[in-house]
């Protein structure tokens, strides 16, 4: 009956459009149809979406389909391939654990304080991975246009799912903006693609063959117009302010899987659709890339709010991600095909790399959330005693993230250096030298983001609670356990198999720029040789048993037979009284690095201090504040913003409130249109 | 098969025998370092006799200390451990070489570094958890200059392996290159900002003020401290090989006979020594600078870094 992978597919929309549906009887007082049954079909859903992206990238099948739905001279065509199949993959995976975790984090908007309508959340989820879905498996720009569309106008309702807070509004606003500017962008980038290929379907666009000029155009529109969604600086505004207010199982999906449909589209209609890509793309996207890796670390690190440094990091990741494509662009342009190939490889490693470990301490996030009710970083502390496997399951995302060996950030990491270094191959003296130093910003990024996650882990789960609410915490319920643990055990396994997931990924390559990394997988699954054994090589498994060796002669030798610790106060210089208070808090924490990068951000430092009158003047209060400001906010939007504002005024004057007025411009307007037309 | 046998059995041999020296260059450099400040210095031997005190102490732990708190000190030693398992130090082929080029090198200093700063904020003093945020500012400022000296040495030697790239130095012979000083030079100063020494942090000192690591493990005794201290010397002494093996590699032994495996000792013996004496009077004749200073130390070094790559890229790209 299943007799390839589109099947699949087809049962994961039927399951998705199942799970919104059922949330419709999510109302006051039937909760669990959206805890049990829309998180239930969902799991279905992830669980099908997974089967038929492996299908499609083992077999390394392509499948394609039409419907003949909608306008007669518009048939809807879709396909799965083995790219596609990739990110279904990592969609269905993050759908299954977000299934996981869902229905005890959503008990939250049933009761209590945060009480919010069900249904609405149970819809716009279903709708949003419905988009997601959709546009993966879409075959022309029409299927492709509308499944982004749906995907993020679900988008919005999930980011203003909690819109009494005005910042939510504003935030959902920007979203909503930024968001159709983008499809705006990607609509053009279609225009010329069709234009070329003189049809809709990206069998046509394929075949076409564009000037070099035109598939520049193509190619900026296409980089501005999913560049938008990713979040690439400077056009990430919208996205520490839309994913930190969403529910955190949303947040890990607009992170971990939304922001990777850009990446999507970006392969999608360069690598695939207009083919010939030139080098001089690749500079610009390495540039950009490194831009967002290094500005979206540093802002990270000048947050306290969990969610939203979370947020800024995804920013961080997808320069990680940009600077892979950049230079596999750039190695492909000039002719080096089998290190283009290693480029893309680790673009599209980070990207599963990172939509694991994103999703799971967004996760991580949501259940501090759940548990304790603080965004702050600066009120929490000493979590890892009382949430001990939640910390656990999110100190391996930080590890992961900050590309410590062996877990999988690393790997992606690491072939990304590989693939810099192997720039001498180029004949260009300036591509040379930019990508080594590119390659060095990647090494200070990788070094920025390790400082931020030990401020995260460290303020957040480590030292003493700093409120009573936190010292007070319980573990998270055991689904939302179950689904992190998903996600951690995922970014273990990728990261010490990665000869194998490379050997997996050789369809993607095969059938976007034909050629396959043979060389990094020719050592068996211990060996990780991108280029050649004697070149460069790494093997996780035995840094991972190294450090189980490690640890179990430290027993045998060093613990067994000796007393267990005593316990004692820590050393306080003699004046005792440790409050919690005193212990360092997030911002103190950056602090060093605020000044040493000063510039970067517009810090604005008060201190208030009161002083009590009289002839010897004593300090009775002191308040301290920092803020820092985003250039990029300051020196892009608001001229926009103001730009637009004095335009609306100007044109104001039209607007008479007379419907006579109206009546005669729809008149005038028609007449020049029958004009044009005839 | 045999000799790729014996070769894997000496990698480990090699491994054992570099770990066991870490104290003892540590000794030796305590040593220089009393008799130049005009100090009666204690035994080159004295750090074996430090760790094995601390290993049979009782240990106290503080109250708030968890897990991670207990397991840092193993995961930071197995870092360690690995590191020094892919520095060529006797021999110049180790198979071991493979497990990690000089990336990932990078990465496990990385990863205790990371691990030995959460310990830093674990107990919730305020002592943790400067050190922790200090470390972490000079890291993230010295681990672009390493990685920039990296890609030097490895696009002059097309490799990231460290055997094979300390092969090909040693192959080309005494060859003055340009980029190889500015990278030397660089590399030192990471070298003395990562192995925490004067003018960024002083070991010796146990002033709050002043320190940067030794603030991180304040809280640490027993077996746990002996451990990290250990690993510290472990890495000292890699930074130190490394410097060998990139500038002066001459003398190690490029088979598995008797008379190079001596030679090869000897040579790695006196170089180190010799190493030691020029840090010994480095950081007799500086002070340690301000902790703002040390951007720019560290600026410098990335720029001389910097200027390395692009000296090799310019003038040595045709070979």
């Amino acid at each position: 009956m299943i007799e390839n992978p589109l099947f699949l597919i087809y049962i994961a929309v039927l399951c998705t459009l199942l799970s919104g549906a059922v949330s419709v009887l999510a109302v006051q007082r039937h909760p669990d149809y959206l805890h049990f049954g829309s998180f239930l079909f969902l799991f279905f859903s992830g669980a099908a979406s997974f089967a038929a992206g492996a299908w499609a990238l083992l077999a390394n099948r392509t499948v394609t389909d039409r419907f003949d739905m909608g306008l007669p001279w518009l048939a809807w065509h879709v396909r799965i391939d083995p790219l596609s199949g990739f990110f279904l993959i990592l969609l269905g995976t993050l759908v299954l654990a977000v299934s996981l975790y869902g229905p005890s984090y959503t008990r939250e908007f049933g009761r209590g304080p945060s009480t919010q309508p069900l249904p609405p959340l149970g819809i716009f989820t279903a709708l949003f991975i419905l988009g997601m879905q959709g546009l993966l498996i879409a075959d022309d720009a029409l299927v492709f246009m509308i499944f982004w569309e749906m995907m993020s106008l679900a988008g919005y309702f999930l980011v203003v799912y909690q819109h009494q807070h005005a910042a939510n509004r504003d935030a959902a606003f920007l979203y909503l903006l930024l968001a159709h500017v983008g499809a705006l962008v990607i609509l053009l980038s279609f225009g010329v693609l069709a234009a070329f290929g003189g049809g809709l379907t990206f069998e046509q666009m394929r075949v076409a063959k564009l000037s070099p000029l035109w598939a520049t155009i193509g190619f900026a529109c296409a980089f501005i117009g999913f560049g938008t969604k990713s979040g690439m600086v400077p056009l990430h505004v919208w996205l520490p302010e839309a994913h930190p207010v969403a529910p955190s199982h949303i947040s890990a999906l607009m992170s971990g899987a939304m922001i990777k449909m850009g990446i999507y589209g970006m392969v999608r209609v360069i690598f695939d659709l207009i083919g010939d890509v030139q080098w001089e793309w690749g500079m610009v996207v390495l540039i950009i890339g490194t831009a967002s890796s290094v500005l979206g670390v540093l802002y990270a690190l000048m947050q306290h709010d969990l969610k939203r440094l979370l947020a800024y990091h995804s920013i961080e990741n997808i320069g990680i991600i940009l600077m892979g494509l950049g230079m596999a662009m750039i190695f492909l342009g000039s002719g080096h095909k089998l290190l283009g190939t290693l480029g893309l490889i680790a673009a599209l490693y980070h990207t599963l790399n990172h939509a694991l470990f994103k999703a799971l301490l967004f996760l991580g996030a949501g259940s501090v959330l759940y548990r304790t009710h603080a965004h702050d970083l600066d009120h929490m502390g000493g979590l890892i005693h009382r949430m001990p496997v939640t910390a656990f399951f999110f100190l391996v995302g930080c590890v992961a993230i900050s590309a410590l060996p062996p877990f999988n950030g690393f790997v992606s990491e690491w072939l990304t250096f590989q693939t810099a270094l192997q720039s001498t191959a180029l004949e260009n003296g300036l591509l040379r030298s930019t990508i080594p130093f590119a390659a060095a910003l990647l090494a200070l990024t990788g070094a920025l983001a390790a400082a931020c996650f030990v401020k995260a882990f460290g303020i957040a789960f480590l030292g003493k609670a700093r409120t009573r609410r936190v010292e007070l915490a319980r573990e998270a319920p055991v689904g939302m356990l179950g689904g992190m643990g998903l996600l951690a055990l995922l970014c273990l396994l990728l990261g010490v198999f990665p000869s194998t997931v490379i050997q997996i990924m050789a369809p993607i390559t095969q059938m976007l720029v034909h050629a396959a990394l043979p060389s990094a997988t020719a050592q068996g699954w211990l060996w990780l040789t991108p280029v050649s054994a004697q070149v460069a090589s790494y093997s996780a498994p035995f840094v991972l048993v190294a450090i189980f060796l490690v640890f179990g002669l430290g027993y045998l030798f060093l613990k067994r037979g000796t007393d267990p610790a005593r316990r004692t106060e820590p050393w306080d210089c003699g004046f005792g009284g440790l409050t919690p208070r005193m212990q360092y808090t997030s911002t103190a924490f950056s602090q060093p690095i605020r000044r040493v990068f000063q510039g970067v951000w517009k810090v604005e430092e008060h201190i208030d201090a009161l002083a009590s009158p009289g002839p010897l003047a004593r300090v009775t209060s002191l308040h301290y504040s920092v803020h820092t400001h985003d250039w990029s906010w300051l020196w892009c939007y608001v001229p926009i913003g103001r730009l637009v504002l004095a335009a609306a005024n100007r044109i104001g004057f039209i607007q008479t409130g007379n419907i006579h007025t109206y009546l005669k411009f729809s008149f005038v307007t028609l007449l020049v249109f029958l004009w044009i037309v005839s | 098969m045999d000799s790729q046998l014996i070769a894997w059995a000496f990698a480990a041999l090699q491994t054992l025998a570099f770990i066991a020296a870490a104290p003892l260059l540590a000794g030796w450099l305590q040593r220089v370092k009393c008799h130049m400040q005009n100090r009666a210095g204690p035994s080159v031997w004295q750090p074996y006799r430090d760790l094995s005190k601390l290993v049979g102490k009782k240990m106290v732990l503080a109250h708030n200390a968890s897990w991670l708190f207990r397991a840092t000190p193993y995961i930071v030693f197995g870092a360690m451990l690995l590191a020094a398992t892919v520095v060529p130090f006797i021999v110049v082929q180790v198979p071991t070489a493979a497990i990690a080029d000089v990336i990932v090198l990078v990465g496990f200093f990385a990863l205790a570094r990371f691990f030995t700063a959460l310990a830093g904020l674990d107990i919730g003093t305020a002592f943790g958890g400067m050190g922790a945020s200090r470390e972490m500012m000079v890291s993230a400022l010295a681990e672009p200059a390493m990685l920039m000296v990296v890609f030097t040495l490895s696009m002059t030697a097309h490799t990231t392996n460290l055997s094979v790239a300390t092969d090909y130095i040693l192959e080309a012979g005494l060859l003055l290159r340009p980029s190889f000083v500015f990278a030397l030079l660089a590399l030192a100063m990471v070298a003395v900002a990562e192995a925490s020494r004067i003018p960024v942090d002083n070991p010796a000192t146990h002033l709050e003020l002043t320190m940067l690591h030794e603030a991180m493990i304040l809280e640490y005794g027993g077996r746990h401290l002996a451990l990290i201290e250990w690993a510290s010397q472990i890495k000292l002494m890699i930074y130190s090989v490394l410097i060998i093996d990139f500038a002066f590699p001459w003398g190690i032994a490029d088979q598995f006979s008797v008379r190079a495996l001596a030679l090869g000792v000897v040579a790695v013996t006196a170089k180190l020594m010799l190493l030691a004496v020029v840090l010994v009077v480095w950081e007799t004749v500086l002070a340690k600078m301000r902790l703002f200073r040390v951007p720019q130390f560290l600026g410098f070094a990335f720029m001389l870094s910097v200027l390395a790559m692009l000296t090799h890229v310019m003038l040595e790209g045709a070979n």
